[in-house]
């Protein structure tokens, strides 16, 4: 039987990242991944010829070249990648579009508040009131930090539109909760998309994951593909063996896993009873659809748009297979490259219900892709250019995608609502790190990898991490 | 190692924690956090590092010592005197 000092259940960026930590300092460390590639929730496929990417609009907490601070600055050191490796190309700039108002930002603060001023006049100070409360976030006491974050914002910024659509692209780019976010969470989102900002490698996210992968192999990681885990023998209070769908068992010292909280219970022995409910209610339905022009020469010449067309914006899982009423509009090909996409590309992300799309038959579930699809489109060009005449090809993913190909319950793309920031489990040598653990999106879930390796793995002692130290010290207090 | 060899070893790490980074105006006697912004993460990976090229163990209490590069060779000096450079 193989024999590691750590296993690593999943290839996503949480895992590849955590892997990459621990080979650095000589662990014998073995990446186990059910599918037959690498990426997870952000991976890439090919279909007709053509390159897609999963998850990839963009990399969020852009910071420019020679920054030192910050969450990429933190995560580059800790991989030890120069700047360069992750070829970032920033926005070009984004909307939030609301019925009768839009505010425009890029990756200059200054701009968002100017526009806020613009459209908001009586909200001026207000806005920067929030903006330096987000600022403190780490020195935020604990019983603030797990606050709602509504009724926070709620007591800064009078005016419900406005709080609004301030939410709006946080919590399509990582909010697990229902209508609601903790406000820690809705600080480092706010930071990451307001403050810090936007950015793309032209090749798409494969580039990101082909660094990761070839530099935990550089160091003597081994990853193994279509290494599904299917159960973790237990005894006296720690994991013993991993069992892998085809009955391969291996031993680790350790195991550290990003499948998710509940799911991750699914797989230890002795667990009864962990609902599904538990991992998270939201998902979304993609469509893609590819041009044969450049998005820009249509008209639509933004890099996002956050698009809301009702009076009020709701962040739930719908009754319907999908809620049009908003949605998040991408244009790949609108960041600042060298060179020119091959293609258009048109990205539209829209809430759906998991269970709906899961009860239909097969001869259904094709129709209402493309229904779903048409009127997903239908939705976003109220907001943008209308670039219907120029699709050439265009492909559609739902819950039951993400579900099938990341194993997560529910296709929850942002996980369960409880995060469990100490990423430690019942089991004294199983550890969780990803979307579960707290930190969500391509750079979240790599710095989750990281502090979570750092903290459980490498026995760096805790007080060194003051970030997720306090929020470990937040989770146990509540 | 002479205290210059081990200005060297610190370099050598710092070169490999912080790739971007140009080291060549690195003052000796400001911290090194102010100068490279570097984390208690960061000054983690210099510990480990240490550790694992050159199997010299810091206490914790002694990180106070690695502030500057100055504090860190004096600190190494006595530890790693009779240790080869690799
Ligand atoms: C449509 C969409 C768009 C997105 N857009 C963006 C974006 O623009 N910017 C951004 O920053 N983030 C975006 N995200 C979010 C981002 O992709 C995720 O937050 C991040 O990739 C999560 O990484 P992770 O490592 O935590 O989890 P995952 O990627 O889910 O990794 C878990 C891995 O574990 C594997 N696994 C699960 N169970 C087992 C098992 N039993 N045995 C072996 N392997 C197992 C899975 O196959 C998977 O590869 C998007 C996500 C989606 C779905």
């Amino acid at each position: 039987m193989s024999s590691y000092d750590t296993i690593i259940i999943g290839a996503g960026m949480s895992g590849l990242a955590a892997g990459i930590r621990l080979a650095y300092y000589d662990q014998r460390v073995c990446i186990l991944e059910r599918h037959t590639t690498i990426g997870g929730l952000n991976s890439f496929y090919r279909l007709g010829g053509r390159n897609f990417d999963v998850g990839l609009h963009a990399v969020t907490n852009f910071t420019p070249k020679g920054t030192r601070k910050g969450p990429l600055a933190r995560l580059l050191r800790q991989l030890r990648f120069n700047w360069d490796d992750f070829s970032l190309s920033p926005q070009i700039g984004s909307t939030i579009a609301f019925p009768g108002v839009s505010l425009r930002f890029n990756n200059h603060f200054e701009f968002l508040r100017s526009e806020v001023e613009r459209s908001f006049p009586a909200e001026k100070d207000n806005f920067q009131k929030l903006a330096d409360t987000v600022v403190d976030y780490d020195d935020l006491n604990e019983n603030v930090a797990s606050r709602s974050a509504r009724s926070i914002v709620g007591q800064i910024i009078k005016d419900p539109l406005l709080v609004d659509m301030l939410f709006c692209p946080l919590m399509y780019y990582g909010s697990a909760r229902e209508n609601d976010m903790d406000f820690a969470q809705f600080s480092i989102m706010f930071r990451s998309i307001f403050m810090e900002g936007f950015a793309r490698p032209w090749a798409g996210v494969r580039l990101i994951l082909k660094n990761l992968v070839r530099r935990f192999k550089q160091l003597g990681g081994e990853l193994r593909l279509r290494a599904g885990v299917r159960r973790m023998e237990v005894e006296g209070g720690r994991v013993t063996r991993v069992v892998l769908d085809d009955g391969t068992q291996l031993a680790g010292d350790r195991v550290l896993s990003s499948a998710g909280w509940v799911e991750t219970m699914r797989l230890c022995d002795g667990v009864h009873e962990v609902k599904s409910s538990a991992a998270g209610q939201l998902s979304f339905v993609e469509s893609v659809s590819l041009l044969d022009a450049e998005p820009r020469e249509l008209g639509c010449d933004q890099t996002i748009v956050f698009f809301n067309d009702s009076d009020k914006f709701h962040w739930q899982k719908p009754d319907e297979l999908v809620d049009v009423r908003s949605g998040v509009i991408c244009c790949p090909n609108n960041f600042d490259y060298a060179q020119p996409l091959d293609e258009g590309v048109v990205r539209i992300t829209a809430l759906a219900n998991f269970d709906r799309w899961k009860n239909l038959p097969e001869a259904d579930y094709q129709a209402a892709k493309a229904i779903w699809y048409k009127r997903m489109v239908e939705s976003a060009v109220q907001f943008v250019a209308d670039f219907r005449p120029r699709v050439v090809a265009s492909d559609t993913f739902t819950p039951m995608t993400i579900k099938r190909f990341t194993g997560h319950e529910n296709g929850a793309v942002y996980g369960t609502p409880e995060k469990r920031w100490a990423g430690t489990t019942h089991l004294k040598n199983l550890f969780i790190c990803g979307t579960d653990q707290g930190f969500v999106g391509i750079i979240g879930s790599m710095f989750s990898g990281i502090a979570m390796a750092n903290r459980h793995l490498l026995g760096m002692p805790e007080k060194t991490d003051p970030a997720s130290a306090s929020a470990a010290k937040r989770q146990t207090d509540h | 190692m002479t205290p210059a060899e081990i200005k060297e070893v610190i370099l050598d790490i710092l070169e490999d924690i912080a790739p971007d980074e140009d080291l060549s105006g690195l003052k000796e006697d400001v911290p090194l956090r102010e100068q490279l912004e570097l984390d208690s993460m960061d000054f983690l990976d210099i510990v480990m590092e240490l550790r694992k090229r050159y199997r010299v163990q810091i206490p914790e209490d002694d990180y106070v010592e690695l502030s500057t590069m100055q504090s860190t060779v004096k600190y190494l000096a006595p530890l790693m005197k009779d240790l080869q450079k690799a």
